[in-house]
């Protein structure tokens, strides 16, 4: 039986501590759309999302008021394209990108990821003349998001795919630098890419995965930061203890959505990404949690400490409270887009080293930062690749979103706008890694990655 | 199938009447009502069965919260399925 309790929890959790369920996101395989002759491609990829994510928006929505309650985003995220793009070599690849942009405006969803390539053993047929087109493609788009895959456990660090990725991140930025550049925002660099990520701009739909299904991306760093407040005494496995339940909460509310969704839609239903994914809305940072677990403000020492507690719970919480569980799952860190940790870098409190030490604790990586926009080429790759290095050597994903803010310096500030934010332009080191970068070749996978 | 309509708010006469009789005229029927008043707030909470509902789930949603506003209420209608996702193992 329901009790009054129980009732109001969960409706203050939603009402006043920004509960809501991040994303619905609809994987859609478009293996079945290859063809040598692009514009016959396009039309195919057109016509397969259009088809399956015809009423995704609008089950959204009905879900929406079912329940009460908020699902902030709907996706789609496909097949990397360029497999997609390997079949059709004199193709420009910018055109699946304008076709994917279209098929997102039909469908109503708020980004479409995919624009991808995996390339973390080296590159195949498709994969350079994609990785090239990303800046074109992340211009001429508004809700198409792209990510490349350069490094893995398994494989080791592709130093070429991290130098280029220098390269394409700079150039995002220059060619978007009249929209704040804007471009970089929606470009990921990962190492151990997972293949059923619900969350943007790294979403892709794995080839290992079933045509189509819906994966879920729950929130909730205001539910979480909320409980512990009402324990400022609590110790540290008692913290650990009030994050698990309220986890288990959360994650069963994601559980529910995604369930009734995939039985909606008639597709299998994927994973529940265990996430603390926060919104530059006052009361759903991460920092804060961090900051509420005693921390005078995020980025001091102790806060990645703080950090592998709470994504460590998380984990434990939620992972009773779904059957499938997948995605990046953990706390998100990205800086643009939690008030918290902009207030913290705008203090000089929270540095890019401070935040490489985070990403080893975390669910991904260094997310959402602005960097000046004289930054090299060379800096980049070179953060890519310690950041990749991070990733594959403990066994996690990790990535890198960084935003070149061109002609601004320390100090100045990009206004992204909705779910993006804004963020503080932070400093960097500025040696140069150049030589190191120039030498390219592969980093051997670590010891660890024989295990068979 | 049952949902919960949650009802927060000053106190005004005919509240429950209010809340009710659009239930009546959507073929939802009231199984349970716990209702307070603390000083002047009101806190209801209605569990009512909607197999019988005349219309879909986002209509009765919408017609509460329109009522909800106007009365300047907080009235949540909500499928019972979340809570008991929510808080029971």
């Amino acid at each position: 039986m329901l009790n009054t309790f129980d009732i109001l929890e969960t409706i203050r959790m939603i009402q006043d501590e920004c509960l809501d369920i991040r994303t619905i996101t609809m994987g859609i395989s478009l293996l079945d759309c290859i063809d040598p002759d692009i514009d016959r491609a396009c039309e195919k990829v057109y016509e397969k999302i259009t088809t399956k994510a015809k009423d995704l928006v609008k089950v959204g929505e009905q879900i929406e008021k079912e329940y009460g309650i908020p699902i902030v985003n709907k996706r789609i995220s496909v097949t990397p394209i360029a497999m997609l793009a390997a079949a059709c070599p004199n193709g420009d690849p910018v055109k699946f990108a304008r076709t994917l942009q279209r098929a997102a405006d039909t469908c109503g969803v708020n980004f479409l990821g995919g624009y991808s390539a995996l390339v973390h053993k080296g590159f195949s047929a498709g994969d350079l003349a994609l990785i090239r087109s990303i800046p074109e493609a992340l211009s001429v788009t508004n809700n198409v998001c792209s990510s490349v895959n350069i490094g893995s456990t398994r494989s080791g660090i592709n130093m070429d795919a991290a130098a280029l990725m220098g390269e394409v991140v700079l150039e995002s930025a220059k060619i978007t630098a009249d929209r704040q550049c804007i471009g970089p925002a929606k470009l990921v660099v990962f190492c151990n890419a997972v293949e059923d990520n619900p969350f943007m701009a790294g979403a892709f739909h794995g080839i290992g995965e079933p045509d189509c299904e819906i994966h879920v991306g729950v929130s909730g760093p205001g539910v979480v930061r909320a409980a512990i407040t009402k324990y400022p005494d609590a110790t540290i496995d008692q913290l650990a203890d009030v994050i698990k339940k309220t986890a288990f909460k959360i994650t069963r509310m994601g559980q529910l959505v995604g369930a009734r969704a995939s039985k909606m839609l008639g597709v299998p239903f994927g994973i529940v990404d265990l996430s603390l994914a926060p919104t530059p809305a006052v009361g759903d940072s991460v920092a804060h949690i961090l900051e509420g677990m005693g921390l005078e403000q995020c980025g001091t020492h102790g806060t990645t400490a703080c950090l592998a507690l709470l994504n460590d719970a998380v984990k434990k919480g939620g992972v009773m409270a779904s059957s499938n569980v997948g995605g990046l799952s953990g706390a998100f860190i990205p800086v643009s887009e939690d008030a918290g940790m902009i207030d913290a870098a705008l203090a000089g409190t929270l540095c890019l080293e401070k935040l490489e030490a985070m990403t080893a604790v975390c669910s991904v990586g260094l997310d959402m930062i602005v960097v000046p926009g004289d930054i090299t080429a060379e800096t980049i790759s070179a953060i890519i690749a310690d950041e990749a290095a991070i990733g594959m050597v403990n066994n996690k994903t990790t990535a890198v979103r960084l935003i070149p803010a061109i002609g601004k310096q320390e100090g100045d500030m990009l206004e992204f706008g909705g779910l993006l934010g804004s963020g503080p332009v932070m400093p960097i080191n500025r040696k140069s890694p150049a030589k190191f970068i120039a030498r390219g070749g592969r980093i051997p996978a670590p010891m660890h990655s024989i295990k068979n | 199938m049952r949902a919960v309509i949650t009802v927060i708010g000053k106190d005004t006469v005919g509240i429950l009447h209010k809340v009710s009789g659009i239930c009546a005229r959507r073929g939802v029927n009231v199984v349970e009502v716990t209702q307070s008043v603390l000083q002047d707030m009101f806190a209801m909470i209605m569990l009512v069965d909607i197999s019988g509902m005349t219309s879909d789930f986002s209509t009765l949603a919408d017609e509460m919260s329109e009522l909800g506003k106007t009365e300047s209420l907080a009235i949540h209608c909500m499928h019972e399925d979340i809570f008991n996702s929510m808080h029971k193992i």
